[in-house]
């Protein structure tokens, strides 16, 4: 039953979004979050949505998946839109009853707060949904790269990463497992109030903790035996190498960027 | 014949702590392993086996005594990757071995860590795969194969690095029988047709029985150490230490304690069968 869980959010497929390299990705991202931020207006906005709803396409990935994954965020942006409508004072009042007080300002202000958020996290998405978890970290390492001058743990960050990434399904297994043991000699997980149910997690989390030390012990044992002695000296088989396409998609979000802020400038 | 590994009055011992005395797990061993030949090394559980080949890639320090490999002494810290590469290891549970998500990625793993040029590493990757016959499963997920098949890469990942000789402790402990013989026939096969030294530590004597040199051990020493037709000839002395010859001696044995004219050389299934088929047919032309 627990194996079911997806690991990470990636669905594979071909695409060119597929296909960019995962630093590329990263960079395109943080440009567009930041070309967000800048946008003012309703023009910029409509143009920030066309580009997502552009890359959205391209990337083939289905409007029921980018549903499922705002779910989870669903009240923070409920609470913020409740929060600018009623918080937000302005001189074109649209309702009053008391102290509360609805302005148009307060609701264009939320309008625009909501649709922000939700890009930035669909946003997101295009790269989760697109990258393997094993390339993102990958690309990571070789973005932080530099950052090992001042002495920052950068590859082992990168291994713990990947061996987590790598036990995550293991360890799902091992759970499965440990949970009927229990069941099977009349543990009760279903009942009970909330004190009761905290409670019956015990007999699952200490055998769990237990081999999931035993095994990180073997399994250190085993990486010193293929000579694994830190990043020093490392090398890799598969060489992240930006292509052209990576360059042209470089270019577009650069010349995003500079629309966005073209588009503040004139429109004030 | 040239020694890979050779070890000198070879000591390990537990050092007492609050709730335990001393343990001596290995006592004063002499052993030497010769280049290509198959060794196994049979002992109940607690006989040192398992600390007598951590010593042989240095991934436990003798507390006396000394191991060499290749010449190399294994307590000296500026050679224990050049031990290492030589000496790989294989272990019983093939989960806690495997390090990345994609098989090929996992192969790789060694070679990296050796630090070889991207081609090089792709070329060792796709042999290694291809001798344990998992080339066609380069891109799967580990977690997705089944115990026998991890096994299989887990050994690809050692010989990657092109080692002399592979350690396997108790490569099939965890396996259905399948994938327990694939495993076995993956050892001989790199003993015969690779040239690569085999270590093999066990608790199962049927898998003595392809070997060229069987060491039973017992106690921190070595108990018995001959070919495996010498050693279980000697069941007496076997079951002393609590083990069994393998059911095809064990037959023998009991057919010649019944008076039949058996030979006691007979080890494999195929062997024993000839051997009984022959003295029946003796027996009816009487």
């Amino acid at each position: 039953m627990l194996k079911d869980i997806t690991l990470g959010q990636y669905f594979p497929g071909k695409t060119v979004v597929h296909r960019l390299d995962p630093r590329t990705k990263l960079v395109l991202m943080i440009a567009y979050i930041t070309a967000l931020f800048i946008a003012k207006g309703l023009f910029a906005y409509l143009f920030m949505f066309a580009v997502l709803l552009t890359c959205l396409t391209i990337s083939k990935i289905k409007p029921k998946a980018i549903l499922r994954g705002l779910r989870p965020v669903f009240i923070i942006i409920i609470f913020t839109v409740v929060l600018n409508i009623f918080f937000i004072r302005g001189e074109t009042i649209l309702f009053k009853y008391g102290i509360i007080e609805i302005t148009a300002e307060g609701v264009i202000t939320a309008v625009f707060m909501a649709s922000r958020l939700m890009m930035l996290i669909v946003s997101t998405f295009l790269l989760t949904y697109t990258t393997s978890p094993i390339a993102l970290t990958n690309g990571l390492e070789k973005m932080l790269n530099p950052l090992k001058k001042i002495k920052l743990p950068v590859h082992e960050f990168a291994m713990m990463m990947s061996i987590a990434l790598r036990f995550i399904p293991t360890l799902i297994e091992e759970t499965d497992k440990i949970i009927s043991a229990q069941k099977s000699r009349g543990a009760d997980f279903e009942t009970g109030g909330l004190i009761k149910r905290a409670k019956s997690v015990l007999p699952i989390i200490v055998p769990l903790f237990i081999s999931a030390f035993r095994r990180a012990d073997e399994l250190a044992t085993a990486m010193e035996s293929r000579c694994y002695h830190g990043g020093e000296g490392r090398t890799s088989m598969k060489v992240l190498r930006l292509s052209p396409i990576d360059y042209i998609a470089l270019l577009f979000g650069a010349a995003i960027v500079a629309s966005v802020i073209l588009l503040g400038i004139y429109t004030n | 014949m040239e020694n890979i590994i050779k070890t000198e009055k070879l000591e390990f011992v537990y050092a007492a702590s609050d709730d335990a005395p001393s343990r001596i797990i290995l006592n004063k061993l002499d052993l030497e392993i010769e280049k290509g030949t198959f060794v196994t090394i049979i002992g109940h559980n607690g006989s040192g086996k398992t600390t007598l080949a951590k010593h042989f890639n240095a991934i436990l320090l003798p507390t006396g005594g000394r191991v060499f490999v290749k010449g190399m002494d294994t307590t000296d810290e500026s050679l224990i990757i050049e031990i290492r590469r030589r000496v790989g290891m294989v272990f019983q549970n093939p989960d806690n071995q495997i390090v990345a998500t994609v098989v090929e990625e996992d192969v790789a793993f060694a070679p990296e860590n050796l630090g070889y040029p991207p081609n090089e590493i792709r070329e060792r990757v796709d042999e290694a795969l291809k001798i344990v016959g998992m080339y066609d499963y380069r891109e799967h997920a580990p977690h997705l194969l089944s115990g026998g098949q991890k096994q299989r890469i887990a050994i690809a990942g050692v010989l990657a690095m092109r080692p002399e000789c592979i350690v396997f402790d108790e490569p099939t402990a965890m396996l259905d029988p399948q994938g327990r013989e694939k495993v076995i026939n993956i050892m001989h096969d790199l003993r015969n047709n690779h040239g690569v030294t085999v270590v093999l530590i066990t608790h199962h004597m049927d898998e003595a029985i392809g070997a060229d040199r069987l060491i039973v051990m017992s106690d921190g020493e070595i108990f018995l150490d001959g070919t495996p037709r010498d050693v279980f000839l000697q069941t007496e002395k076997l079951q002393e230490t609590g083990l069994n010859i393998p059911v095809t001696a064990q037959l023998l044995h009991k057919l010649k304690d019944d008076g039949f004219d058996v030979s006691l050389n007979a080890l494999t299934i195929d062997e024993c069968a000839e051997t009984i088929y022959g003295e029946l047919y003796a027996n009816h032309k009487n």
